[in-house]
């Protein structure tokens, strides 16, 4: 990987310069919560001003500018003699600045089942291909589990990470798209002064981590406990609002609805994210459902994240961003469950 | 200064000019794509149940379509909805494919109602197949709890038209009511030309009915299986696997001699939408065909 430097001001002129003829999408602030913190999503930006360098952490995540909640997979045009399908694929090209280490390794894991397993995904694929990452560093929340997941560094998925160095950003560089962009913009050579305060900036980051999730012994456990009460207890807390599932970096599960215009000339097949903690997830025609109830479905949420995708791309689902434990209803975080997971196990033998 | 970011078309990949092929599982192609196929007969079984021929407009497209037994496609009605159903056909007609309905939700009511004549579209073929291949100089069992006969048509076929290659073939079929009883224009067929032994059960009978009355376990007693020399097919509704399963184990098949096809809701058939998740996969990658270690050791499949 080649490294560079670029000052904050001649950043803000790629950005500006970068937004004269590209879709531009960054944290912004779009709300404040009881404390009074401000809330943050990935939206379009405007203008370098909109952007919020200094973000703590986007309440959903950046995903769905490759997932999006709602897209139209096909379109149907009736006629006599039946139908024409049409599909279209996205090709306007998008910038995305101020992406997280953990967000940018959600997008690796996602491109695990979308891109490099079976049947991959055309959308997904267009969609990646005309996306350009940046990629931003920052010290962790208290609640941050990243560390734990092992997803709070990244090497590739990207085309520029940023790391703060001061006056400048210590620049990662991935592809040789971003690489020529960088160079309009008078990027340095990384001094060793550059090099001493990007380790002094990764030092302290790393010092930071307070939140510690075990997950070594996890694949195995969730075999061992699937009787646990532990599923019961925090099972019987969930609300099967699927929260979790919205916010959350990795979930890609979906459903299918098809619409049919008013005056019966098309018809839409349309895919919408899902989640497995919803009532009919698994609801069969007929009226059988493999989960009825809300345990059942809560267990099978850990149970693909720590063992079913382990076993499939060796690799928990999970980044360790705990947004699904900030935007749960019920107060229900993946830390809490499995350390009462794990100290259960502990008890019993 | 401004800097346009270069833009990526997928329209100009050459797999856009090319049907999907999904049995070539790895490679980029238009998932979404469904052939266009034509309902060319329609034979209503029972109240409930009717089978679908529908066959594959584009010549090239039809010709493309290969399936092995035990494999499904997603079928589609525009507006409607997609829906996965297994082939009930044989695997050498490249004609058009048999799919077995029956009414039991929304998709299916509308399929209920369409016309010979009608257009859907169709995706797969999709998921495992029986190990026929495996099988051959072997006695099969293949064992059918109502609906579940349909599935099973296909290897039933396979097996007739590859017949020397097999020992004894015995279906046991039990259904609830006699009136539910699928396919029964074909058991003199199966028993007379396909050389196979035919027994049927019913649960509740009517006045009429003049054959066995039990459960699907209740046949056990009439066959002798040699569990050295028997592949086990398994299909039917979910409390029927527990008990015929475990009996088979019983008496000796080896688990991964004992093959189930596993039911769940899809929405893609290819891995994606995690719809039909069980235990650790999917059924529509892993399964819907599962040997019976395989199920064992996947939770709560059956």
């Amino acid at each position: 990987m080649l490294f560079k430097t670029i000052t904050k001001e001649n950043f803000k002129k790629m950005v500006e310069a970068l937004l004269e003829e590209n879709e531009v999408i960054g944290p912004k602030s779009r709300d404040r919560d009881t404390e009074g913190n401000k809330i943050y999503r990935f939206l379009k930006i405007n203008s370098f001003e909109e952007l919020e360098m200094d973000y703590t952490r986007s309440y959903s995540s950046p995903k769905n500018y490759f997932l999006p909640f709602k897209e139209d997979l096909a379109t149907y045009h009736f006629n006599d003699k039946g139908w024409e399908q049409e599909i279209q694929y996205t090709t306007h090209p998008r910038v995305i600045i101020g992406m997280r280490a953990c967000d940018i390794n959600a997008l690796l894991k996602l491109d695990q089942v979308m891109l490099k397993s079976v049947y991959p995904n055309p959308h997904y694929f267009a969609r990646r291909r005309n996306t350009l990452i940046i990629g931003l560093d920052h010290e962790p929340l208290e609640d941050c589990f990243c560390r734990s997941m092992n997803t709070d560094t990244v090497f590739h998925g990207f085309d520029l990470f940023l790391t703060d160095i001061g006056d400048r950003y210590f620049v990662a560089i991935n592809s040789d798209t971003a690489y020529i962009i960088l160079n309009k913009f008078d990027a340095g050579e990384v001094t060793e002064e550059d090099r001493e305060r990007f380790k002094t900036v990764k030092k302290q980051i790393e010092s930071k981590f307070k939140t510690q999730v075990d997950i070594t012994i996890l694949p195995e456990l969730m075999d061992l406990e699937f009787e646990s009460e532990v599923w019961k207890k925090w099972g019987d807390k969930c609300l099967s609002c699927g929260s979790c599932a919205m916010v959350c970096p990795t979930c890609y599960c979906y459903g299918i609805e098809e619409d049919t215009d008013l005056s019966f000339s098309k018809a839409t097949k349309r895919k919408f994210l899902y989640s497995c903690n919803l009532l009919d997830f698994a609801a069969v025609a007929g009226g059988h459902n493999f989960r009825p109830d809300a345990h059942i479905r809560l267990k099978y949420r850990y149970y693909h994240q720590f063992r079913g995708f382990v076993e499939a791309f060796n690799q928990s689902l999970c980044v360790g961003c705990n947004r699904c434990g900030k935007a749960c209803l019920a107060g229900i975080s993946p830390k809490a469950v499995i350390d009462d997971l794990i100290r259960t196990e502990k008890n019993e033998h | 200064m401004n800097i346009k970011i270069p833009q990526y078309d997928i329209n100009l990949e050459p797999f856009m000019e090319r049907p999907p092929d999904f049995n070539n599982k790895s490679v980029l192609m238009q998932t979404e794509k469904g052939f266009k196929s034509e309902v060319i007969n329609i034979v209503k079984l029972t109240s409930q149940e009717k089978l679908f021929q529908v066959r594959i407009l584009d010549s090239c497209e039809r010709e493309k379509f290969t399936f092995l037994p035990g494999q499904f496609v997603m079928l589609e009605l525009p507006g409607c909805g997609e829906i996965p159903i297994s082939i009930s056909s044989s695997s050498s007609n490249r004609e058009f494919i048999g799919l077995c309905i029956r009414k039991a939700g929304k998709v299916t009511g509308m399929i209920d109602r369409l016309e010979p004549g009608a257009i859907v579209g169709i995706r797969g073929p999709f998921g495992t197949h029986f190990p026929m291949q495996k099988m051959k100089g072997y006695n099969i069992l293949l064992i059918a709890g109502g609906l579940g006969i349909a599935p099973l048509r296909s290897p039933i076929y396979w097996v007739n038209e590859q017949r020397s290659a097999y020992k004894d073939i015995t279906i046991l079929y039990g259904t609830r009511e006699p009136g539910q009883i699928l396919f029964d224009y074909q058991f003199e067929e199966w028993q007379k030309i396909y050389n196979l032994k035919l027994l049927t059960i019913i649960q509740e009978p009517d006045e009429n009915w003049k054959g066995r009355v039990g459960l699907i376990t209740d046949l056990f007693k009439e066959v002798r299986i040699d569990p050295d020399n028997t592949f086990a097919i398994v299909c039917g509704p979910p409390v029927m696997f527990k008990f015929v399963c475990a009996y088979l184990s019983d008496i000796g098949i080896p688990r991964q001699r004992m093959f189930v096809s596993l039911e769940r809701r899809m929405h893609c058939g290819m891995g994606k939408c995690c719809r039909c998740n069980v235990g650790s996969t999917f059924t529509c990658l892993d399964g819907p065909v599962f040997d019976y270690w395989t199920v064992m050791n996947l939770k709560e499949a059956i």
